[in-house]
């Protein structure tokens, strides 16, 4: 595997995008900016922070995933089935299936925002026959939307269920369309990809700018004086299923 | 030598049209699939696999199962076999072909399967599997093409054909091997987390495509004038008995494993499998009845004054292949995606569009094998 994630991070290096999001790292943390050599040296890894006590005092809340699907132009397909969600609440109980007892006070613990990891080794990007989806430099797992075969070998692997196929013509399900984000057909997988477009543009991820309680931060992890890893060192954490080794992104302050 | 697929009887030609015209309705729904989308399935989010995958799956093992004509007739010169190694090499064509067109219908995007060599994935199994499969086809067409019109002359087969074949061999156990990689690979999938899945499929392969070559066989002697001989179908019939003991054993270990660990994740694929979980009660009616049939095929195999019994070891070879089946054609598959990585226990059934383009495919294999049979006959009887 190393021989590939090279590979990956050889074609980050030459991504514009890449590049843009420098300038936001620089933006957050202060630090030089990074070059776009830097960047594919994988300088930074974005990954995010939520706190699910902050996330509980909200009660029942969906705007982190109402900015999120307006923002990507997610339908909403009627039938559960053929359902495409890039992030979307789950009780506790589900998202950490081993964490908890009957005695334990998390068993009824509400619910909370799952997304994809961004896993540092993703097991979709491991199988994917045709490069359609893959990790960027930056740690971000991408999807290209024109180059996928449809083969759903990627939500095979994924031990998270972050990919939704669209089973239907996702655009009649649209209620209105963000002209900035392209609209998908049936018969390729998509999810979450941290906002690339606004990491671009040196905004963040439409999820933690819509939060009202400011429960998701989202930063690099691999500087030290960057939010994220600020919280990581102060909070005790947790990750998704971190025994398979998939290495996620996202965190949990508990 | 093709066109003597062409002369038939009456009987030939209804059976020919009748498969066309089942091909012709799998198309239709083909169709309608193409313009709907995989909506028209049963498939799900959770449940992102289902018939097509289960059968290629499936499918694949029939094709590797031609080994057990070949290994025994080439390397260990059971003579019996000599008639039959190139129904097995026939067979295999089939069912690599169906693999094929099992794997193209599931995809989302099929115009744009050529990606797959456009950009070619050293680290994904699908790229190696459609290596192995293709390369497993081009050595059977390849042997079967040129012992046969080697015999439709009369003449002694090239010296250099040997090798090829030998090489089939191993190529045979690739082809399931990398197939088992597929499943078996991928981090939360705990049904297919098993370092045994690819001997598993494996024997369950040698139970089920002899199994078919038996049932081939019988109908050839009582259609036409080729019989294979009884010893080369009793033979077969011991061949089935011992990779259905094996693939019954390799269950078991699965189910000890599991079940006296009482690792959760384990435990609930196999409670999914043969209980069903939050009254859902899935697949199990189905993965009973494929261990139900297989037992008792197994003891009727086992028994050697009842295997002897040709209306027996026929019997036994239906319940075989169905029971295989279940549990690989669907089961194995399904299993896998409930409960989902987020616990959710997701049913799948297959809807009667997917049902009509699978049947299209069994009568595209259907037809290939009428006509490549065909053609063995005509030769044979001309010799
Ligand atoms: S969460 Fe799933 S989809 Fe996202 S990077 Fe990890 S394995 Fe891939
Ligand atoms: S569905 Fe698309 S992204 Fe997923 S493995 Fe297949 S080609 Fe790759």
């Amino acid at each position: 595997m190393k021989v590939t994630r090279k590979d990956f991070l050889r074609i980050a290096a030459g991504s514009v995008v890449a590049a843009g999001t420098g300038t936001l790292v620089h933006a957050l943390s202060g630090s030089a900016p990074a070059t776009a050599a830097t960047v594919g040296e994988s300088k930074q890894r974005w990954g995010m922070v939520i706190d699910l006590r902050q996330c509980r005092q909200q009660g029942e809340c969906d705007q982190c995933i109402r900015a999120c699907h307006q923002t990507h132009n997610v339908p909403e397909v009627p039938n559960p089935a053929h359902e495409v969600k890039w992030i979307w609440n789950e009780p506790f109980a589900k998202v950490f299936p081993f964490q908890q007892s009957e005695y334990t006070r998390q068993a009824d613990g509400g619910t909370l925002p799952v997304l994809c990891n961004h896993c540092a080794s993703p097991s979709c990007v491991r199988v994917c026959p045709t490069k359609a989806t893959w990790k960027r430099g930056d740690g971000i797992v991408m999807m290209d939307y024109h180059r996928c075969i449809g083969c759903r070998y990627c939500m095979a692997a994924c031990p998270y269920g972050s990919r939704s196929f669209n089973y239907v013509d996702p655009r009649p399900h649209l209620r209105q369309v963000n002209p900035e984000v392209p609209t998908r057909s049936a018969g390729v997988v998509e999810k979450c990809d941290f906002c690339t477009a606004r990491l671009a543009k040196g905004e963040l991820p439409a999820c933690v700018e819509a939060c009202p309680q400011g429960a998701m931060v989202f930063g690099d992890l691999n500087d030290e004086s960057s939010p994220v890893r600020q919280l990581l060192a102060e909070r005790y954490s947790v990750q998704r299923q971190p025994h398979l080794g998939c290495g996620p992104s996202i965190f949990y302050l508990v | 030598m093709f066109d003597l697929a062409l002369t038939g009887g009456r009987r030939y030609w209804s059976w020919v049209v009748f498969l066309l015209l089942l091909m012709g309705v799998g198309l239709f729904f083909y169709l309608q699939q193409l313009q709907h989308g995989l909506g028209i399935t049963g498939l799900s989010r959770d449940v992102s696999w289902g018939i097509y995958i289960a059968q290629f799956t499936f499918f694949v093992g029939v094709a590797a199962s031609a080994v057990m004509v070949v290994l025994p007739y080439y390397l260990h010169d059971v003579r019996q076999f000599g008639r039959i190694t190139i129904l097995g090499e026939l067979l295999a064509i089939a069912a690599v072909t169906m693999c094929m067109l099992f794997i193209f219908v599931d995809m989302g995007q099929p115009t744009r399967v050529l990606n797959v060599l456009l950009h070619p994935t050293l680290h994904s199994l699908m790229f190696w599997d459609m290596v192995s499969l293709s390369g497993y086809l081009l050595i059977n067409a390849t042997v079967a093409y040129v012992m046969l019109n080697a015999e439709y002359k009369g003449v002694p087969a090239p010296g250099w054909i040997k090798p090829v074949i030998l090489l089939s061999i191993p190529w045979a156990i690739s082809i399931h091997t990398v197939t088992a990689f597929l499943y078996n690979g991928l981090p939360g999938r705990h049904l297919w987390f098993t370092a045994i899945l690819a001997p598993r499929f494996l024997a369950s392969a040698f139970a089920a495509g002899p199994a078919l070559l038996i049932l081939l066989c019988l109908l050839l002697r009582r259609l036409t004038s080729f019989d294979a001989g009884r010893e080369a179908i009793g033979k077969l019939g011991v061949v089935v008995a011992y990779a259905m003991a094996a693939n019954i054993f390799f269950l078991l270990l699965e189910l000890f494993t599991a079940l006296y660990s009482q690792v959760p994740d384990h435990i609930h694929a196999f409670e999914y499998l043969f209980f069903g979980l939050e009254g859902e009660a899935g697949l199990a009616p189905l993965m009973w009845g494929s261990v139900v049939l297989g037992v008792i095929a197994l003891v009727a195999l086992l028994v050697p004054r009842l295997r002897r019994n040709e209306k027996i070891l026929a019997t036994a070879a239906v319940l075989v292949f169905v029971s295989l089946w279940l549990e690989k054609g669907m089961g194995m598959i399904v299993g896998g995606f409930v409960p989902s990585p987020l616990g959710a226990v997701t049913p799948y059934a297959p809807t009667l569009p997917e049902w009509a383009i699978v049947a299209g495919i069994w009568a595209t294999g259907g037809l290939l094998i009428t006509f490549f049979y065909k053609i063995v006959v005509a030769v044979r009887a001309a010799n």
